[in-house]
């Protein structure tokens, strides 16, 4: 039986892991040489520049605003999601009131959350071609044919600087919202109902209800979808590119880092600079899981 | 609870319900009952009013997109349909895109469980660091790769075709499955295999005609999850299928094309048209596969 266990593991592991190593590891470790050389494609070949990118990506005002942008989203799109999520999952699980000493959802709450979680099925481009028709500035955009109803003027929701950034952010928070209702219902439906009958039998109000017991047991589940969340604010391509005006405008005002890499690279073959950009990225996104994980890390509630 | 005597604690389901009577009353179709039913129902219509209004605008002249967006098409032709599924080219990119996500999906589920499955299993030295290696993969951007990746596939003779595409598809995937699926193989019980083994079923046979079908619940969830993911994917197909390979081009980068060739060509309805193609399948794929496709996406933030 012992024998042909290495063989065995041998070709199970060969494909998957030279697969991987050519098109995932390799690329990898290589942008981090190439961010440190001035390549730019095919012509020239690299020289070695050493950290000239970064001391350049400094003084980049594109890169910077690209760095605000990813704190705004940091902390608005998860604020939002989370919020808007928590809300409503808590009221097709438990808001229902508590008939014959159980907790229950309100009516249709199943119907709910199918439509909820339907946006998380469409792809970010489709979506993004979808809400340009919605955001239209003249009457003739959804939103603003409906505002002009009650006489409101048009809202440039995508060429005004100041609103470009939210109106995206609104895009990504309607679809994302479902999917965190059907996890924070999976976490809800976990905690055992005589914990809500104990409190209500206390007389504990709702909102007493939802912020003493929802709110700490769901805690692990709450901490799971602000890294996802926060990791996607890191990203904001597919959207931004298909959504904003002049991909990234009105005059920057909208671009992320993804966006300018792709930008950097593809569009201007200033490939080094690309690069350290999205070394740039890679040690943003890692700051900021690791430090979520320390920073609400608590002690497990056991029930 | 601090219930002192036996009494207390059997008087308790009374007292409950009658507390929860009380409370429940008030929670049905009181104010905040409706309240409840008001803010549910209105996400639930920002949801599915763009969907419609896109839907509608398909069977719509580019004057009644341009007017009143609240009105209904004046006819309900076909036209614009059949010029998205001929003229724009949808029809070939959602058939590109069935076969690129199919072939992907079934080889990163073959090699992706290949190398859980010896992963999890079997004992051998590098067993952990390849473990590491592949989970490694999470905690990175593709947006760090994504320079050399496009230099790697354009040195192996991939760039343009769909081959170049599955195979990065594949191994952009198999972190998270891998990751998945370890776990899951690792929960099941051993005793099978071995009395398999014992047999003298070989490790391959044990692996395929055994353990694959016991792991069938964590192989679906994940592969709805690959499915979603690999259709949805906007980033790699422009990267790698660039403009010159037209024909080859997938549905989400068709959609951004046409979108940015209404402007020009001012066929608004083609383009609802072609986001209609793209949506309704989806639409009808979710409705049949909610449960599944709910879980199957939620099943990655519940580690």
């Amino acid at each position: 039986m012992r024998h042909g266990k290495y063989p065995f593991i041998i070709g199970f592991l060969a494909a998957p892991l030279i697969l991987y190593v050519v098109f995932v590891i390799s690329p990898y470790l290589q942008a981090f040489y190439i961010a440190m050389t001035d390549w730019r494609g095919i012509t020239a070949s690299p020289n070695f520049t050493g950290l000239d990118n970064f001391a350049r990506l400094l003084e980049d005002e594109v890169f910077w605003a690209a760095v605000r942008h990813h704190i705004v989203l940091l902390v608005a799109m998860p604020l939002l999601t989370i919020a808007i999520a928590l809300f409503f999952a808590y009221l097709l699980n438990l808001g229902g009131g508590s008939r014959g000493g159980r907790m229950n959802g309100v009516a249709g709450s199943g119907f709910y959350r199918v439509v909820f979680f339907f946006p998380q099925v469409l792809a970010v481009a489709i979506v993004g071609v979808l809400f340009q028709a919605i955001y239209r500035p003249d009457e003739s955009g959804v939103i603003n044919g409906v505002l002009a109803r009650f006489g409101i003027e048009p809202v440039g929701w995508l060429t005004n600087p100041d609103i470009a950034l939210w109106s995206i952010i609104a895009v990504m928070v309607w679809q994302a919202v479902g999917f965190y209702v059907v996890l924070f219902s999976a976490g809800m439906s976990a905690i055992p109902k005589d914990v809500f009958e104990a409190a209500a039998l206390d007389g504990a109000g709702r909102f007493r209800m939802f912020f003493s017991i929802t709110l700490p047991l769901l805690w692990d589940t709450l901490q799971v979808g602000w890294v996802y969340l926060g990791i996607a604010a890191f990203d904001g391509f597919a959207l931004v590119q298909v959504l904003s005006v002049d991909r990234g405008g009105p005059d920057n005002a909208t671009t992320v880092l993804p966006l300018e890499i792709w930008r950097n690279a593809f569009n201007f073959s200033k490939y080094g600079y690309a690069s350290a950009m999205g070394v740039a990225l890679f040690f943003m996104t890692i700051t900021f899981a690791v430090l979520t994980l320390r920073v609400t890390r608590r002690e497990r509630i056991e029930y | 609870m601090a219930t002192p005597s036996s009494t207390a604690t059997q008087a308790t389901p009374a007292v409950a319900a009658a507390a929860t009577d009380r409370r429940g009353r008030g929670g049905g179709p009181g104010v905040w009952g409706v309240l409840a039913h008001i803010a549910l129902a209105v996400w639930a219509i920002l949801i599915i009013f763009p969907v419609l209004w896109t839907f509608l605008a398909s069977f719509k002249t580019n004057a009644e997109i341009f007017g009143d967006p609240l009105t209904l098409p004046s006819s309900f032709a076909f036209d614009a349909w059949v010029r998205a599924w001929d003229k724009a080219h949808i029809g070939q990119y959602m058939w590109n895109t069935v076969v690129v996500v199919a072939l992907s999906t079934a080889g990163t589920m073959l090699l992706g469980s290949m190398a859980a499955y010896v992963l999890a299993r079997y004992e051998f030295p590098g067993n952990r660091i390849i473990y590491l290696l592949f989970v490694s993969g999470l905690a990175f951007p593709v947006f760090l790769a994504l320079v050399p990746l496009f230099f790697v596939v354009r040195n192996i003779g991939l760039l343009g075709t769909h081959a170049g595409v599955i195979l990065v598809y594949i191994a952009y995937s198999l972190p998270f499955t891998v990751f998945f699926l370890t776990a899951f193989f690792k929960s099941l019980p051993t005793s099978v295999a071995e009395a398999a083994m014992l047999d003298g079923c070989s490790h391959t046979r044990t692996f395929f005609q055994i353990m694959l079908p016991m792991a069938k619940p964590g192989l679906v969830s994940i592969t709805i999850f690959n499915i979603l993911g690999q259709w949805n994917q906007y980033l790699l197909p422009i990267v790698l299928l660039p403009g010159n390979v037209e024909d080859k081009w997938l549905i989400t980068q068709g959609i951004a094309n046409i979108s940015t060739n209404a402007g020009y060509e001012a066929d608004w309805p083609g383009l609802f048209a072609g986001l209609s193609i793209t949506v309704v399948p989806m639409v009808i794929v979710y409705i049949i596969f909610q449960r599944q496709i709910q879980s199957g996406l939620t099943s990655g933030a519940v580690k």
